[in-house]
C-alpha cells in the first residue's frame, strides 16, 4: 500500500501529519494490513498530554492486540468518536476517515525519530 | 493405568522411532536425574480404590449431620436431571470451545449462562465465569480500579470474610489499598461516611454485599447512590447467595456498575468447599475490561447462527503481560450445571425455593429466639440466615452441638472478635421443621448447662474439637 | 454431527404455567419481606423437564470431547477421564461434606487432601504443596505473590523484574503483571531452548522471578535447566517451573531436582481430572522449603494422628480463593494416583513420551517438523512450506481434520513457530488411533496439494462452517434479550 506524502512516518507503524499547531496521528495502511480486521481501539481521553513515542493506547484485531505509540508530543485535543461504532474504518481508510486522535503540539515538539514516505517504504520493506 | 500399549505395540513403537528403549526417551542430564525413591500411595485396583475412598467417606460424620451451616456455601436441592445431562461425556471431557465448529453445544450452554446471569442481576452483559465469589470480587476490583486509574477501594466489612482476604492477596500484588465500611447496630452496612469519603474522588469502587455475610440485605439507598454517581465511583454487588435473587430487586436497580457473585446454589455441590462458580457481570460500559472468556452469537460462511468465544484480544494467550487479568479456564462446568439448574427451576420454582428458604429461616428464628438465653444479633430484613447471640463463646456452645450431631453454624469470633458470642446459622428449602426442633432442644440444653457452669473452666471445651 | 437444524435457546421454548414442581408452593414473597426489597419480575422461563433434557442432549451432541474422538491438543494434556474418578467424587461422604465442617467431622477429607499432597511433594521433588489454587493460572499468580512476599521479608525491594521465555505460556507474563512486576522476554536459542547466556545477559540484582516451563512448548527438553537455575539462584532470583507439561516427566525426573523453587501443576491435564469445558481445574502450587511460610492459607498438616487446616500462618499471602481447595477434583487426582502408584505414573510419561515420538516420525514424512529431535510429551509441526506451495494453512488443516473426527492440535502457538501445529497424543491413545490420524492428517496434506480449494472449504461436515469472528468482536451479541427489551450489549 503507498504511503502518502506529506506525512511523517514512525518505527512503529504510526503516522502524523502535521499543519500548523494541530498533529493528526493515525496507524498506516502497513499496520492495519498486518493486523488483520480491526475490532476495536482504545485512545487516549481528550486532554491528555502525551510524551512522543509513549504508549497511549491499543488496537485490538481479532486475533493480535498492538500497543499505539503516538508519534508526537503535546496535549490530546480529539479523538475520532467514530471509530467506537466502526472500528473498521482503520482498516478501510486507515489515512483518511480511519485517524485516530490529534494533538496540539506542546512547543518543544519533536519530529526527529519519523520518517518521511520514502524512508518508510524502505523500511517496511526491510522489515 | 488407562494405557493401551501391549508389549508388542511398544516394541514396534520404539523400532519407529528408532531408539531401543523408552529410557532413552526420557534421558535426561546426570545432574537433574531422579535419585530418590518415589513415596506416593500405593496402585490398587478399581475394586480397591472404590473401597478406600468409601473408607474415606466414612471418616466424614459431618458430611450427614444436622447442619445450618451456610456463609458463603448452601445446601440446596439439585434435581437428578442436572447430573444426568452435565454428567454426559461430551460436556465432561470437552477442553476451552476454541474448535467453534464442534463447540456448539457448549458455545450455546455458555451463552445461555450469560443471559441467565444477565436476567438475574438485571445487568447488560456476563461472561462465562470466573473461579469463585471470592475472586470474582478481586477480578471485578481490578476491573474498576483499570477504569478509573484510582488506587483505593472501599469494602463493606459486612462482606464474606474470606471474599475480603482474597481481595487482600490480590490487592498486595498491585499495592492497592483497602479501606473498610463499619457494620451498624441493625446488620447493614454503616454508609454514614459514604459520601464524604468518595467525594475524595479516590477510590476505584465501593464494595457492598447484598444479602450481608450475616444474612442481611444491604443495599446502598438512594443518598448512598447518589454519592457514588457524583463521584465516579463504580458500585460492586457481591451476591455470596445467588438464590436470594430469586427474590430480591436485582443489583442492577440499586447502583451496581459491577455484579460479582458466587452461583455455587444453583445445583452445585457443596464438596468440602469446590468446585464452585463464580460469576461477573455488569453495565455495557465495563465490557472491554471484564475479565475471562465471553461468548457470542455470529454467522457462519452460509449466513447460519452459531457461536465463537469472542473479544480474546482482552485475554492473557493475546495480550500476555497487558491482558485484563491471567484468567485461563472459567468453570464450565459448574456454570453449565447452574444453567441447567436454572432452566429446570424456571421462575416459578426460583420463586418457591426463595419463598421455602425465607420461610425456614423465619420458623429457625423463632424457635432460636424462644430460647432463654439465645437472642437475634440483627434487626435488619434478611434472607436466609441469621446471626444467634448465644451470651457465651460461639465455639463453646458449637463444640457442644457437635456433641449432640448438630453442626450448628459458623462461629463469627473467627472473624468479627466482637461478635464471638454469635453463630451465623442458615436454614434452606433442605432444612426440616424437625432439624429446627432438633437444634432448639440442643440450643436449650447447651445455654442451660453453661449457664450452672459458667465459673468452670474454658479449657475443658477446647478439648472437644481435638 | 448430522443435525445441521439451528439450535432454539432455552429461552424462546418456554410458557408461563409449564413449571416443573420440585419445591413446595410456598407462600407469597411479600408475606417475609417489605415490599421495596423483592423483586417486581423474574424474566426467566418455565420449561418442562423433559423439553430441558432434550435441549441439554442436543447441546451435548454438538460438543466434541475426548470421550467422542481422538483429542491431540498440544499443552493441554487430554488423556482419558477415568469414570471412577467422578464416582469417588461422587460419593455422598465427600459431595455433601460443607467447607465449614469442623475438621474433626471432616478428617477424611482432609486425610484425602494430606495424601495427595504428599504423594505430589514426592513426585515433584517440592517441600510442600498448597491445594489452594483453582487453576494453574492462579497458582502462578500465587507463586508470584509468593516471590514478592519473599523478596520483602528480604527488604529486597528492588527486585521487580520476571525473565519468561518466548515459549511460554500467555499465562505466565500475564500473571506476573498483575503482581506488579515487568516482564521480560527472552528469545529461544536455534535448538529451541532457553539460552544459559541469554539468561545470565538479563539477570542482576533487579532479578525476581525466571518462569520455565520444561519440557517447553516446542516438547523440548531444557537440558541446561540445572545451569540456568544455578545461575538464577547465584544472582539472587527465584525459579519458577510452570508445570503444564509435567506428563513429560511425572515420575522420570523432578522440578525439584532441577533447582525450581516454585512449580504449578495442572491436575486437569496430568492428573485426568476432566476438563468439563473450560474448567473447573485445580492448581497445585508447590514449593521449597524457604518458601512453605508464604503458602496460601490453609495448609493440611497432620497433628498427632488427626488432620487440620491450618489457617494460623503469619506469613503467608492469604488465601487465593473463597474455600480450601476444588476438593472434589483433589479426590479425583488422588483415586488417579492410587490407580497407577509411583511405579504406574512413571510409565504413564514414558508411553505419553513414547506416542508423541511416534506421531512426529510418522508425520514428518509428509509435514515439516522444525526441530527434528527425540522429543518429550508433544511437538511442533509447521505448515508454513505447504502454504506457500498449496496457499493451505494451519488453520485450515485443523479444520480439515474436524471433518474427519478428529479435534485439531494446537494452533499458531508458541508463537515462535510459523503456521504452527502443536501437537500432545498422551499416553491413553492407542497405536491404532494415532496410525488413523496420521492416516488422515496425510490425506488432508495429499489433497492441499492436488485440490487446495477442497481443505480451504473445511469443515463442511459440522453443524455450522467457520464463523464469522470479526462480525462478532465487531458487533458484540453475547446474551439472549426477552422481546420487550430491544436494547443490544
Amino acid at each position: 500500500m503507498a504511503q502518502p506524502d506529506g506525512l511523517l512516518y514512525s518505527k512503529e507503524h504510526e503516522w502524523v501529519k502535521i499543519d500548523g499547531e494541530t498533529a493528526t496521528v493515525g496507524i498506516t495502511g502497513y499496520a492495519q494490513d498486518s493486523l488483520g480486521d480491526i475490532v476495536y481501539v482504545e485512545l487516549p481521553k481528550a486532554g491528555k498530554e502525551v510524551a512522543q513515542f509513549a504508549a497511549v493506547g491499543v488496537v485490538e484485531s481479532v486475533k493480535a492486540v498492538s500497543d499505539l505509540f503516538t508519534p508526537i508530543g503535546g496535549e490530546v485535543t480529539e479523538i475520532n468518536t467514530g471509530l467506537e461504532n466502526d472500528p473498521a474504518l482503520v482498516n478501510r481508510e486507515p489515512f483518511e476517515g480511519g485517524w485516530l486522535f490529534k494533538v496540539k503540539l506542546s512547543g518543544d515538539a519533536q519530529t526527529s525519530g519519523l520518517m518521511s514516505a520514502a524512508d518508510y517504504e524502505n523500511f517496511t520493506k526491510e522489515s | 493405568m488407562y494405557t493401551p500399549h501391549t508389549e508388542r505395540d511398544i516394541a514396534q513403537m520404539l523400532q519407529t522411532v528408532g531408539v531401543d528403549s523408552l529410557d532413552a526417551l526420557l534421558r535426561v542430564p546426570d545432574a537433574v536425574k531422579l535419585r530418590e525413591k518415589l513415596e506416593v500411595v500405593p496402585a490398587l485396583p478399581e475394586t480397591g480404590i472404590v473401597s478406600r475412598f468409601e473408607e474415606l467417606a466414612r471418616m466424614n460424620p459431618g458430611a450427614s449431620c444436622i447442619s445450618f451451616l451456610g456463609a458463603g456455601s448452601y445446601r440446596h436441592y439439585a434435581p437428578p436431571a442436572i447430573s444426568a445431562l452435565a454428567m454426559r461425556g461430551e460436556f465432561l471431557t470437552a477442553y476451552t470451545p476454541y474448535q467453534a465448529e464442534v463447540s456448539q453445544g457448549y458455545l450455546q450452554a455458555i451463552y445461555e449462562w450469560q443471559t441467565y446471569i444477565c436476567l438475574l442481576t438485571g445487568m447488560d452483559i456476563a461472561n462465562a465465569s470466573v473461579y469463585d465469589g471470592a475472586t470474582a470480587l478481586a477480578e471485578a476490583a481490578i476491573m474498576a480500579l483499570n477504569e478509573n486509574g484510582r488506587q483505593k477501594i472501599l469494602v463493606s466489612r459486612a462482606i464474606h470474610p474470606n471474599y475480603r482476604a482474597v481481595l487482600k492477596t490480590y490487592c498486595d500484588g498491585l499495592d492497592v489499598t483497602i479501606e473498610e465500611l463499619p457494620v451498624a447496630e441493625d446488620g447493614t452496612t454503616d454508609l454514614g461516611e459514604l459520601a464524604s469519603l468518595t467525594a475524595t474522588k479516590e477510590y476505584a469502587c465501593v464494595a457492598l454485599q447484598s444479602p450481608n455475610f450475616f444474612g442481611v440485605i444491604d443495599t446502598p439507598g438512594s443518598a448512598g447512590q447518589a454519592a457514588l454517581k457524583e463521584s465516579g465511583t463504580v458500585l460492586v454487588a457481591v451476591i455470596a447467595e445467588a438464590m436470594s435473587l430469586g427474590a430480591l430487586q436485582p443489583p442492577s436497580q440499586w447502583g451496581a456498575g459491577i455484579v460479582t457473585g458466587e452461583a455455587q446454589s444453583f445445583g452445585v455441590p457443596v464438596a468440602y468447599g469446590g468446585p464452585y462458580v463464580g460469576f461477573i457481570a455488569a453495565t455495557k460500559e465495563h465490557l472491554r475490561r471484564i475479565p475471562g472468556r465471553l461468548a457470542g452469537k455470529t454467522v457462519d460462511s452460509n449466513g447460519k447462527e452459531g457461536y465463537v468465544l469472542t473479544l480474546q484480544a482482552r485475554e492473557q494467550h493475546i495480550r500476555r503481560e497487558r491482558a485484563t487479568s491471567n484468567i485461563c479456564t472459567n468453570q464450565a462446568h459448574c456454570a453449565l450445571i447452574a444453567t441447567i439448574y436454572l432452566a429446570l427451576v424456571g421462575k416459578t420454582g426460583l420463586r418457591d425455593v426463595a419463598a421455602a428458604n425465607l420461610q425456614r429461616t423465619r420458623e429457625l428464628a423463632a424457635a432460636v429466639e424462644s430460647i432463654d438465653g439465645c437472642s437475634l444479633k440483627f434487626s435488619a430484613p434478611n434472607f436466609n440466615e441469621i446471626v444467634v447471640c448465644v451470651h457465651q463463646p460461639a465455639r463453646h456452645a458449637l463444640a457442644k452441638l457437635e456433641q449432640r450431631g448438630i453442626l450448628g453454624g459458623v462461629d463469627l469470633g473467627r472473624y468479627y472478635p466482637e461478635y464471638d458470642n454469635c453463630i451465623l446459622m442458615a436454614a434452606t428449602e433442605m432444612t426440616t421443621s424437625r432439624d429446627i426442633q432438633t437444634l432448639a432442644k440442643a440450643l436449650h440444653e447447651v445455654v442451660h448447662v453453661h449457664t450452672s457452669t459458667r465459673s468452670g473452666p474454658a479449657a475443658s471445651d477446647e478439648t472437644v474439637n481435638v | 454431527m448430522s443435525d445441521h437444524t439451528a439450535s432454539p435457546l432455552i429461552f424462546e421454548s418456554g410458557q408461563d404455567g409449564r413449571a416443573n414442581r420440585y419445591f413446595e408452593r410456598g407462600k407469597g414473597l411479600d408475606q417475609f419481606l417489605p415490599r421495596e426489597v423483592l423483586r417486581a419480575d423474574l424474566p426467566i422461563p418455565d420449561n418442562s423437564e423433559m423439553d430441558v433434557v432434550r435441549h441439554f442432549t442436543r447441546l451435548s451432541q454438538r460438543t466434541f470431547g475426548i470421550d467422542v474422538g481422538f483429542y491431540p491438543l498440544g499443552s493441554c494434556t487430554m488423556k482419558y477421564n477415568p469414570r471412577v474418578n467422578d464416582a469417588m467424587a461422587n460419593l455422598p461422604g465427600l459431595r455433601d461434606l460443607h467447607p465449614y465442617t469442623p475438621d474433626a467431622q471432616a478428617q477424611g477429607a482432609l486425610r484425602i487432601m494430606w495424601e495427595l499432597e504428599r504423594s505430589l511433594s514426592s513426585l515433584f521433588g517440592m517441600a510442600a504443596f498448597s491445594l489452594n489454587p483453582s487453576a494453574g493460572a492462579h497458582a502462578e499468580l500465587a507463586a508470584l505473590l509468593i516471590a514478592k512476599a519473599y523478596f520483602k521479608s528480604r527488604g529486597e525491594t528492588k527486585r521487580d523484574k520476571v525473565i519468561v521465555p518466548d515459549t511460554a505460556h500467555g499465562t505466565n507474563p500475564a500473571s506476573a503483571a498483575m503482581c506488579g512486576f515487568k516482564v521480560i522476554s527472552l528469545k529461544s536459542d536455534k535448538r529451541g531452548r532457553v539460552s544459559v547466556d541469554e539468561v545470565k545477559k538479563v539477570l542482576g540484582d533487579d532479578t525476581a522471578v525466571v518462569m520455565m516451563t520444561n519440557p517447553n512448548t516446542l516438547g523440548l527438553f531444557e537440558d541446561h535447566v540445572h545451569e540456568i537455575t544455578r545461575a538464577v539462584h547465584g544472582a539472587g532470583g527465584l525459579c519458577y517451573y510452570d508445570g503444564a507439561n509435567a506428563n513429560a516427566l511425572m515420575g522420570n525426573a523432578r522440578p525439584g531436582d532441577m533447582g525450581f523453587d516454585l512449580m504449578h501443576l495442572n491436575l486437569h491435564k496430568t492428573f485426568t481430572i476432566p476438563h468439563g469445558g473450560g474448567g473447573a481445574g485445580s492448581g497445585p502450587l508447590g514449593v521449597a522449603k524457604h518458601l512453605v511460610d508464604f503458602l496460601p492459607t490453609p495448609y493440611v498438616r497432620k497433628k498427632n494422628d488427626a488432620f487440620v487446616l491450618d489457617f494460623d500462618m503469619p506469613k503467608s499471602i492469604g488465601p487465593m480463593r473463597s474455600f480450601w481447595s476444588n476438593f472434589a477434583h483433589i479426590v479425583r487426582a488422588l483415586a488417579y494416583v492410587y490407580a497407577n502408584g509411583a511405579e504406574g505414573l512413571t510409565k504413564v510419561s514414558q508411553l505419553a513420551v513414547l506416542n508423541a515420538n511416534y506421531l512426529r516420525v510418522k508425520i514428518r514424512e509428509f509435514l515439516e517438523t522444525p526441530y527434528d529431535e527425540i522429543c518429550r510429551h508433544e511437538f511442533v509441526a509447521s505448515a508454513q512450506a505447504l502454504k506457500k506451495e498449496t496457499g493451505v494453512r494451519a488453520l485450515d488443516i485443523a479444520k480439515a481434520l474436524l471433518d474427519r473426527g478428529y479435534m485439531a492440535p494446537t494452533m499458531y502457538f508458541p508463537l515462535i513457530v510459523p503456521e504452527c501445529l502443536m501437537i500432545e497424543p498422551t499416553e491413553t491413545e492407542s497405536k491404532e488411533t494415532l496410525d488413523a490420524f496420521v492416516d488422515a492428517l496425510r490425506d488432508i496434506v495429499e489433497t492441499a496439494k492436488g485440490e487446495p480449494e477442497k481443505i480451504l472449504a473445511a469443515p463442511i461436515t459440522t453443524v455450522v462452517g467457520r464463523l464469522d469472528e470479526t462480525r462478532a468482536a465487531r458487533e458484540p451479541d453475547l446474551r439472549w434479550r426477552p422481546r420487550s427489551s430491544p436494547a443490544k450489549a
